[in-house]
C-alpha cells in the first residue's frame, strides 16, 4: 500500500518544472517536502495528486498505474495555505460536504463529522460559518473537510503559513497526532526546517525542483547527502568555509585546524568545503571545541535566552547561535570555536565526502 | 527623530463605548524613547495594529494624546506627521524603476538632485540593489520588491519614526535572516526611532532593544528580551514568549518553597503568603529531566528539532515540556524533572510577584 | 504533453463549432457571396470579381461616413474616458452612497437604445421637448433638425449620457483592487494627488481601461439605434454614420452587391482594431508577470 513515483518529471514551456523524481511514500507516513518558495513543492503535490499530468514517468497507487486518472477518480484530499472553506454553508456543512458528494447516508455522515470535529477541537463551533472563526478554526475546518472522507492520500500545502505564531506552534504540535489517527498517506509541504523537524516522519528535501533527498527526518537533517541539502535544511543558513586536506591535518585556513581522524582521515589530500550549523559554534572553548575562528562581529540579536551572531570571516557570512544573552560591542574581532565532530566536509561538486562525527555515532 | 509619548490613549472602533469591553484598545500611557528599536508583539486581534495605525495617523484615538518630540500629532495627517512606513506586502510603484521608487519621497519633498541621487546610491548599496537600479519594478520577485519597501521607508534621514507592520510576513525563511540583519545594521547606523509590529516572537526578539507585548488590547510587558525571557510579568507573557513557552504549575507557595500537589519544590527567593490562584512559572529551558531527584513526570513524547530535543509530558496532571540537548538519549529511568530554582517565577492571578530575600 | 490525455476536450468544443458555424460563418459566407456578384433578382447572379470593393474604395460618399465615423468615435472617446475615470476617482469607496451611486450609474446602461434615441429625440424637440423648449426660451438657435452642428451636439451628449457610466463603473472596479497599503504609503511619501493618480491609480486601472476604451470604440464604432431615432442620419448626411449608410444601400437602394463590400471592409476594420488593442493588451499582461 504505497503511492509510488517513477521517475516523474514535468516540463513546462520547455523549462524543467520538476526533475525526474523517484519517491515512495508508504501508507501511513508523513512525507515532509521541505524547500524554499518555488522550489517545486506545490508542482509535485499538483502531479501527486493528480491536477496536473507528468511529462514522463509513472505514478502509481498500490502498485496500479493511475498516471492519467483524473483528481475526482482518485482519493485525494488537499489543504492549502489559504483558509478554503464555503463561507455560506456551516462549518459542519463544510465537513460533510465531501461525503454527501459520496453519497453517503445521513447517519453515517453525521457519525463521521463529528468524530472528526472532534479529533480537530471544533466540536463547538459546529453551527457556525467559517468567517465568524478565528484563523487557527477556520484551517481546522479545511483541514477536518480533508480528514473526514478519509482520503488515501491527504496533501497539505503550507497549511500553517497564513497563521499567528503561537497558533501555528499548537497546531503543528496536533497535527502528528491527528495523522496517526488517520493512518492515511500524508505530504506536508513547508518552507521552514524547523516545522519538519517537529513534524517528524520522512523529509524530501527540494531545490529548484529537484529532490536532493529523501528518508527519515532527522536522518535527513543530520546527514545530509550534499551541501545543497545540508543548506535547505538548516534555519539559520548553514556557514561555509573552504578547507583543505593535508596529510594527517585539517585546515580550515588562517591557524583553524584540527587532526584528520576520524572520518576526515579516509579522505584523500584535496580542497574541500566545509559546512556546520549555527548552533555548533561557540563563544568559549570547551573539551572538543579546539578549532578557533577569529571574525568580525555585525550585528547581535537576542531572543532571551540565547544570541545571534553575525559574522564574517574572510569572504563568507556566517550566523552563530549561542547560548545566553552576550551583549557584544559590532565591529570588534572575536574568537569562535568549533567541535570538529560537527563539521560535514563537501567535495568540489557539493556532494558529502566526510559525515560529521557527531551525526555518524547518532 | 523624536520620542513618542502615548498619553492616556485608548481606543473604541464603537462610536460609544458602553464600557472597557468595547475598547481595541484599553488606556495606556507609555514613553518611547528617541531612537529606540521597539517591537508590538501579540497575536491577531491584540491590538498591535490599531496602535500602529493611531501612531501613523490612519486612525484618530477616541481618547488620549500621541506626542512626537513635544508637539501634538493626535489630529495631524500622516503626511504631516513626517515618518515611514513599511507594510506587511510589498508597496512599490509598478511603473517606476527600482532608483525612482526609492527617490519617490525626497523627491516629493523637493530635495536637492544631487543629494537625492548620492543618497539613493547609498541606500541601494545599503538593500543590495545597486544591480538593479535601473530596472522597472513591476516584475521583480516579492523578496526584491520587499527590499525596495524597504529602503523606501530609509531613505529620509529626518523622519519621526520607521513603522513595520509585519514586514517580512512575504519573505522566506533564508531571505529573513538577511532583511532583519539589513534592518538592525540600518538602526544601529543612523539611529531611527523603529516601531515593528509582528506576531512572530522571533523577529520582535531579535530586532527590538524593547518588545511592546500586547494581549488583549493590553500592554501586559514592556521590556528588554532578557526580561521577557527571564521575568515574563503575566503568564500570557510567559506563554507567548519561548518556543514551547513557559511552563505554569498550580502550587501553594509557602515562603521559599512551592508545593505541588503537595510535592515541594525550592525556590530561589521567598515570597509573602497569595490569596487566591497561585501558580510557578518555569522554562522548559531550566527543567532537567532527572533519575528520581525532583518531580514525577509522565514522559509522552519526544521531539527532535536538530539542535534540541522538546520532551513533553505530564506533571501531577498538568503538561510539562523540557528542553533537552541536542543527542541526549531519553530512556524510561528518567522519571523525574528538576527545576533551576532561581529561574522560577511565581504568579499571583497570573501576575508575577516579586521575591524577597530567600 | 497534455494533449494526449485531453482529446476528449475536442468533443466538448464541437457543439460551439457548431453553432459558431451556423450564427457567424455561414452567414459570412452569403455576405462574401453577394459581395462578388450582381443580380437583377429573380436570383439570377453573375460574378463581378472585385468590382464592387474597388466601387466602394474609390467612392466618396463612404469616405465621408468614414470620415464621420472616426471623427465620431474619437470625440466620444476623448470625452468619455477622462470624464469616466473622473466619476470613478470621486465615487465613494464603500456605505450606503457607494451603492446609490452604482445604482444610479447602472440606469442608462439599462435602457433599450431605441428607448434612449427617443427619449432624446423628444427631449430635444423644441416644440415639445424639455431641453430644446428652454434652450430656445434662453434664446440659444437650437435645433437639431436643421442645423448640423446642433445635430451632432445631440448625437454626442446622447452617448455621452448613456456609455459614460460603463467606463467609470469598470474604473471604478480597478480602483476597488487597489489595497488600502498603496495610499498610505503614498501619503507616509508625501504624493500629490496628481503622482497618486500617475503612479498608483493609473497603472492599476491600466487592464480595465484598455477594455473600456476598446467596448466603447466597437460600440461608438457600429453606432446605429439611437443616432438613426434622433436625426435619422440628417439634417443632410451630417450624422450619417457608416451603419446608417450601410442600412441606407442595402435596404433603402437594395444595392446588395456594394452594400455586401461594404459590410466585409466595415467588418475587417473592426477585427483589425480589436486585434491591435488585444495585442497592446497581451503585452501589457505579459510585462506584469514577467
Amino acid at each position: 500500500m504505497a503511492l509510488e513515483l517513477q521517475a516523474v518529471s514535468r516540463i513546462v514551456k520547455g523549462q524543467m518544472q520538476i526533475s525526474p523524481t523517484t519517491l515512495t511514500l508508504e501508507k501511513g507516513t508523513m512525507n515532509v517536502l521541505l524547500g524554499p518558495t518555488l522550489s517545486g513543492k506545490t508542482s509535485l503535490m499538483r502531479l501527486m495528486a493528480g491536477l496536473d499530468v507528468p511529462s514522463a514517468g509513472r505514478l502509481k497507487w498500490d502498485g496500479a498505474d493511475v498516471t492519467g486518472v483524473r483528481v475526482q477518480d482518485r482519493k485525494v484530499a488537499m489543504v492549502y495555505q489559504q483558509f478554503i472553506n464555503y463561507p455560506a454553508m456551516s462549518v459542519y456543512d463544510n465537513i460533510a460536504s465531501p461525503l454527501r458528494l459520496l453519497g453517503k447516508d445521513k447517519a453515517e455522515i453525521d457519525r463521521a463529522v463529528r468524530a472528526t470535529a472532534e479529533m480537530l477541537k471544533i466540536t463547538a463551533m459546529l453551527d457556525r460559518k467559517p468567517l465568524e472563526l478565528s484563523g487557527g478554526q477556520q484551517q481546522r475546518c479545511a483541514l477536518a473537510r480533508a480528514l473526514v472522507k478519509e482520503a488515501g492520500l491527504v496533501l497539505l500545502d503550507e497549511p500553517l503559513a497564513n497563521l499567528d505564531y503561537k497558533l501555528r506552534e499548537e497546531l503543528r504540535a496536533e497535527i502528528p497526532r491527528i495523522f496517526e489517527e488517520s493512518g492515511a498517506i500524508f505530504v506536508y509541504a513547508t518552507t521552514e526546517p524547523e516545522e519538519a523537524l517537529l513534524l517528524g516522519g520522512n523529509t524530501a528535501t527540494l531545490w529548484e525542483g529537484r529532490v536532493t533527498q529523501f528518508g527519515p527526518t532527522p536522518t535527513v537533517y543530520r546527514q545530509p547527502a550534499d551541501a545543497t541539502t545540508a543548506r535547505v535544511f538548516s534555519d539559520p543558513p548553514m556557514n561555509f568555509v573552504s578547507c583543505f586536506k593535508e596529510g594527517h591535518r585539517m585546515n580550515f585556513g588562517g591557524l583553524a585546524n584540527s587532526p584528520a581522524d576520524g572520518a576526515f582521515a579516509a579522505l584523500p589530500d584535496g580542497r574541500y568545503t566545509a559546512g556546520f550549523r549555527a548552533n555548533h559554534l561557540h563563544l568559549n572553548t570547551h573539551s572538543g571545541q579546539t578549532v578557533e575562528f577569529r571574525c568580525l562581529l555585525g550585528v547581535t540579536e537576542i531572543t532571551g535566552s540565547e544570541t545571534f551572531l553575525h559574522l564574517t570571516h574572510g569572504n563568507d557570512r556566517w550566523v552563530g547561535l549561542v547560548h545566553g544573552v552576550h551583549d557584544l560591542q559590532p565591529g570588534t574581532e572575536v574568537s569562535v570555536w568549533l567541535d570538529p565532530a560537527h563539521v560535514y566536509i563537501f567535495d568540489a561538486e557539493g556532494r558529502l565526502a566526510a559525515p560529521a562525527a557527531y551525526a555518524a555515532a547518532a | 527623530m523624536a520620542q513618542i509619548t502615548l498619553s492616556k490613549l485608548a481606543h473604541s472602533y464603537f462610536p460609544k463605548p458602553r464600557g472597557e469591553q468595547d475598547f481595541a484598545l484599553k488606556e495606556m500611557d507609555h514613553v518611547w524613547q528617541d531612537g529606540g528599536a521597539y517591537a508590538l508583539l501579540g497575536s491577531s486581534g491584540c491590538g498591535k495594529t490599531t496602535l500602529l495605525n493611531i501612531i501613523s495617523g490612519l486612525l484618530k484615538p477616541s481618547q488620549g494624546r500621541v506626542l512626537f518630540g513635544d508637539r501634538d500629532v493626535t489630529d495631524a495627517e500622516t503626511s504631516e506627521r513626517n515618518i515611514a512606513q513599511v507594510f506587511q506586502f510589498p508597496v512599490v510603484y509598478d511603473t517606476m524603476t527600482v532608483r525612482d521608487n526609492l527617490a519617490f519621497p525626497l523627491r516629493n519633498r523637493g530635495m536637492d538632485a544631487a543629494y537625492i541621487k548620492a543618497r539613493v546610491n547609498q541606500i541601494a548599496a545599503m538593500i543590495g540593489m545597486d544591480a538593479m537600479l535601473d530596472r522597472k519594478a513591476r516584475g521583480l520577485t516579492a523578496d526584491a520588491k520587499q527590499k525596495i519597501s524597504l529602503g523606501r521607508g530609509m531613505v529620509r534621514e529626518d523622519v519621526n519614526a520607521i513603522l513595520f507592520d509585519e514586514p517580512l510576513t512575504v519573505i522566506d525563511p533564508h531571505m529573513k535572516w538577511e532583511l532583519r540583519t539589513q534592518l538592525k545594521q540600518l538602526h544601529r547606523e543612523f539611529g531611527h526611532t523603529m516601531i515593528y509590529v509582528t506576531h512572530d516572537q522571533t523577529e520582535a526578539l531579535t530586532f527590538a532593544d524593547k518588545v511592546v507585548v500586547m494581549y488583549d488590547g493590553r500592554v501586559v510587558q514592556m521590556g528588554t528580551p532578557e526580561d521577557l525571557f527571564e521575568r515574563p510579568a503575566h503568564t500570557f507573557v510567559g506563554y507567548f514568549i519561548g518556543s514551547p513557552g513557559m511552563n505554569l504549575l498550580p502550587a501553594d507557595i509557602r515562603g521559599d518553597t512551592a508545593y505541588v500537589q503537595g510535592a515541594p519544590v525550592p525556590l530561589g527567593a521567598s515570597y509573602a503568603p497569595i490569596a487566591g490562584k497561585s501558580q510557578i512559572g518555569i522554562r522548559p529551558e531550566y527543567a532537567v529531566l532527572t533519575r528520581g531527584d525532583g518531580l514525577p513526570i509522565t514522559i509522552r513524547r519526544v521531539e527532535d528539532v536538530g539542535r534540541h530535543r522538546i520532551i513533553r509530558g505530564e506533571v501531577a496532571g498538568t503538561s510539562v515540556n523540557v528542553i533537552a540537548p541536542e543527542g541526549m538519549a531519553v530512556d524510561t529511568t528518567l522519571t523525574h524533572v528538576r527545576f533551576t530554582p532561581d529561574r522560577i517565577n511565581v504568579y499571583a492571578d497570573d501576575w508575577r510577584v516579586e521575591g524577597g530575600a530567600a | 504533453m497534455d494533449k494526449t490525455q485531453n482529446n476528449k476536450a475536442w468533443f466538448l468544443v464541437l457543439p460551439v463549432l457548431v453553432i459558431v458555424a451556423f450564427s457567424a460563418i455561414i452567414p459570412l459566407m452569403t455576405v462574401v457571396n453577394y459581395s462578388v456578384n450582381d443580380t437583377f433578382g429573380n436570383n439570377e447572379f453573375f460574378l463581378v470579381g472585385l468590382e464592387w470593393f474597388e466601387e466602394m474604395v474609390t467612392s466618396s460618399r463612404l469616405h465621408e461616413a468614414l470620415g464621420r465615423q472616426i471623427l465620431f468615435s474619437a470625440i466620444i472617446l476623448a470625452i468619455e474616458v477622462p470624464l469616466g475615470i473622473y466619476i470613478a476617482l470621486n465615487m465613494p469607496k464603500k456605505g450606503f452612497w457607494a451603492s446609490v451611486c452604482l445604482v444610479l450609474m447602472s440606469l442608462p446602461l439599462l435602457i433599450p437604445f431605441n428607448v434612449v434615441g427617443t427619449i432624446w429625440q423628444i427631449f430635444g424637440r423644441v416644440d415639445i421637448g424639455l431641453l430644446g423648449h428652454y434652450l430656445s426660451k434662453i434664446g440659444i438657435d437650437y435645433n437639431y433638425t436643421n442645423d448640423p452642428l446642433d445635430a451632432w451636439i445631440t448625437v454626442i451628449v446622447m452617448d455621452v449620457w448613456h456609455w459614460t457610466s460603463l467606463v467609470a463603473l469598470l474604473c471604478y472596479a480597478g480602483l476597488q483592487s487597489i489595497p488600502n497599503a498603496y495610499y498610505q504609503a503614498a501619503r507616509v511619501d508625501q504624493a500629490s494627488r496628481w503622482s497618486v493618480f500617475r503612479y498608483i491609480e493609473l497603472p492599476k486601472m491600466a487592464g480595465v481601461l484598455l477594455i473600456a476604451i476598446l467596448l466603447r470604440f466597437m460600440d461608438s464604432f457600429m453606432i446605429y439605434t439611437e443616432p438613426f431615432v434622433v436625426t435619422g442620419g440628417g439634417p443632410g448626411n451630417s450624422t450619417t454614420f457608416l451603419s446608417i449608410d450601410l442600412v441606407k444601400m442595402a435596404i433603402g437602394q437594395f444595392d446588395l452587391g456594394p452594400a455586401a463590400a461594404f459590410s466585409l471592409m466595415y467588418f475587417l476594420v473592426i477585427l483589425l482594431v480589436s486585434w491591435v488593442f488585444y495585442t497592446v493588451m497581451t503585452n501589457l499582461d505579459k510585462e506584469e508577470g514577467k
